[in-house]
């Protein structure tokens, strides 16, 4: 066998992860397999219908540019990639008569540690992602879009490419879109490993051709973004969102979930589970079901916490997991938040001392080095989880903890520093315990970590 | 030196810019060079810092900052395993030892015979399909128990020049 025969035994399929048949209402994720991401598959499914509706292509008088965005508005999407701003109310910051260039970013550098939805989104669907982004555009008056791909996924970068050819070859992209007149280039812009450009403004500097760090904020992407042009920057789920929004109303989409938290989410749980993938719910959907769709804790242990929106987030126990349901309001109430949708599940074999350590190694090797409280900041934490893992931390090194992390918060130009900070104070918060134990002991207070 | 192929793959990612934002390209022609010579060299830099009309210290910043460029040759296949939390929880500290044991090298170095460069990595974003790891930054391998493991890189020394 050649090498590329040798590594294709290797791909995954999706079929665990994705069409496992245990969504619930699935709009994204609905009647995908793994060969069905053409366009001939997606207009079967009622691919671009939304887009012809709102060009007017379906026989109808078409939307203006003010009607889509009020009907996402009245649709209650928020922001999928981790700060769940409201999304119609983000495109109307975009400046309307702006007379020069204005860009349109889709953010698909999905690093945040636990978040796998929208590789397999960009993968088995990569046409409502175009879709949603050439509606985006014509709602804003924008001519040119990029998406920006996780350096580590290059195969579906390839994808996103394969899709967009069969997109400009339909006519569906480029100029006079369907023959409405309306023009919009879209381009895929493929990443090279940095985190840190999830940031929306390192991953515009990024675009620019430099390193990825991000920009003091004002001014904000609408009035100053891509090349200095006024920009939007939505995440590959938000945009996945909007062709469903657009067939069905605003309100369709808001009772699909609760008030506030409309619609339907995709869950990426990994960790300790039977098993692991990605899960679309509607929001509002207890924790508790979501957590039997993934098979339950794993090896039928117990469940000790569960870290609910991707590693920034603040774990939270079990029992307080327990009565969440899965929208930003209650797992915002509950001290933590909903972040990506990457719930990491641990069991109560799990250390956590251990686990942290390898979350602080993570923060302190993505700082971008640009803020010194962050650069500093994080290798402080990281020194310190690992001495106290290693058997040789001191009585006082919680309240350091708490002190570098302290005074990381709110003092760096991006949230990086927030979200190395964020999960050592909950860590220290729900299991201090643990911690004490690891100084007092030099050993770990539960039995393994297999 | 950069073959014509290569060129022409710069050229088209050239294009997808405004003709005035050359350097936006950048970062894809850095990625095109290491597919073609297996990694970035200054002279490299130097190249692509011409194509595109930037300083060569500019494209020196962008390979240094970015986790995925080689700054120095590796081995044929370089292999990525994914350690972060969700893959630690899903042995994926198993899988990168295991590949340690298997090669005889630890991570971070190359076998003697200059086949496999063995490192741990950060989220792939594939969390789900842990344990996971990446080959010569553009091939994911999914669900690698210690059995495939050893069925890859048994086939990879098998296939040779193939």
């Amino acid at each position: 066998m050649t090498a590329e025969q040798i590594l294709a035994q290797f791909q995954s399929n999706g079929a665990q992860t994705c069409f496992h048949g245990r969504h619930i209402n699935p709009q994204i994720l609905a009647d995908l397999n793994s060969s069905s991401w053409h366009l001939q598959d997606y207009l079967a499914r009622g691919g671009y219908e939304a887009l012809r509706k709102v060009l007017g292509k379906d026989g109808g008088e078409g939307l203006t540019p003010e009607q889509v965005i009020a009907t996402v508005k009245e649709s209650g999407l928020r922001g999928r990639g981790g700060a769940g701003f409201p999304t119609g109310l983000k495109w109307s910051f975009m400046p309307r008569q702006f007379a020069g260039p204005k860009f349109l970013m889709c953010n698909s550098d999905e690093g945040e540690p636990g978040t796998c939805k929208d590789r397999e989104i960009l993968q088995y669907n990569p046409h409502i992602v175009i879709e949603g982004m050439i509606i985006a555009a014509y709602a804003m008056g924008i001519g040119t879009g990029y998406n920006y791909i996780h350096g580590e996924i290059f195969q579906t970068y390839q994808r996103f490419e394969e899709a967009l050819a069969e997109a400009r070859a339909a006519g569906l992209l480029g100029d006079n879109i369907l023959g409405s007149g309306f023009n919009f280039q879209l381009h895929a812009f493929h990443g090279y490993g940095a985190y840190v450009c999830g940031e929306e403004t390192a991953l515009l500097e990024s675009v620019e051709g430099k390193k990825g760090q991000p920009r003091y904020k004002p001014p904000f992407p609408p009035s100053y973004g891509l090349y200095g042009k006024p920009t939007n920057i939505n995440n590959t789920e938000t945009f996945s969102a909007v062709p469903w929004i657009i067939r069905n109303g605003g309100k369709a989409y808001l009772e699909c979930g609760k008030p506030n938290n409309g619609g339907t989410k995709i869950f990426s749980v990994s960790g300790d589970v039977e098993l692991p993938g990605n899960y679309e719910i509607p929001m509002g959907t207890p924790f508790s079901k979501l957590l039997e769709l993934a098979g339950g804790v794993r090896k039928g242990r117990q469940l000790k916490a569960v870290i609910p929106g991707g590693s920034s987030t603040p774990v939270l126990p079990a029992s307080i997991m327990m009565d969440c349901t899965m929208d930003y309001d209650s797992i915002a109430k509950a001290g933590s938040m909903l972040g990506s949708g990457a719930l990491i599940v641990l069991d109560d074999s799990r250390c956590m001392v251990k686990s942290l350590q390898r979350l602080s190694y993570f923060y302190m090797h993505e700082s971008c080095g640009q803020c010194t409280p962050c650069r500093e900041g994080t290798g402080w934490l990281y020194r310190v989880v690992d001495r106290i893992e290693n058997g040789q931390g001191r009585p006082d090194d919680m309240d350091l903890l708490d002190n570098v992390a302290e005074s990381i918060m709110g003092r760096t130009i991006c949230a990086l520093g927030d979200a190395a900070a964020m999960p050592v104070r909950a860590m220290l918060k729900h299991f201090r315990p643990e911690f004490e134990y690891h100084v007092a002991h030099k050993t770990c207070m539960v039995p393994a970590y297999v | 030196m950069i073959s014509e192929e290569s060129k022409a793959r710069f050229a088209q990612e050239v294009a997808k810019y405004p003709s005035d934002q050359k350097q936006s390209a950048v970062m894809a022609c850095l990625a095109i060079v290491q597919q073609e010579l297996g990694y970035v060299s200054t002279e490299s830099e130097a190249l692509v810092a011409d194509y595109l009309g930037m300083a060569p210290m500019a494209v020196h910043e962008v390979t240094t900052f970015y986790n995925m460029y080689n700054q120095k040759p590796v081995g044929k296949y370089k292999l990525n395993v994914c350690t972060n939390l969700p893959c630690q929880l899903r042995d994926g500290g198993r899988a990168l030892e295991h590949l340690e044991h298997k090669l005889g090298v630890h991570m971070g170095e190359t076998t003697p015979d200059g086949m496999f460069t063995l490192q741990q990595c950060e989220c792939l974003g594939a969390c789900a399909d842990s344990p996971v790891l990446l080959v010569n930054d553009q091939t994911m391998c999914s669900f690698m128990s210690n059995d495939k493991l050893d069925q890859l890189v048994d086939g990879l020394r098998a296939a040779g020049d193939k």
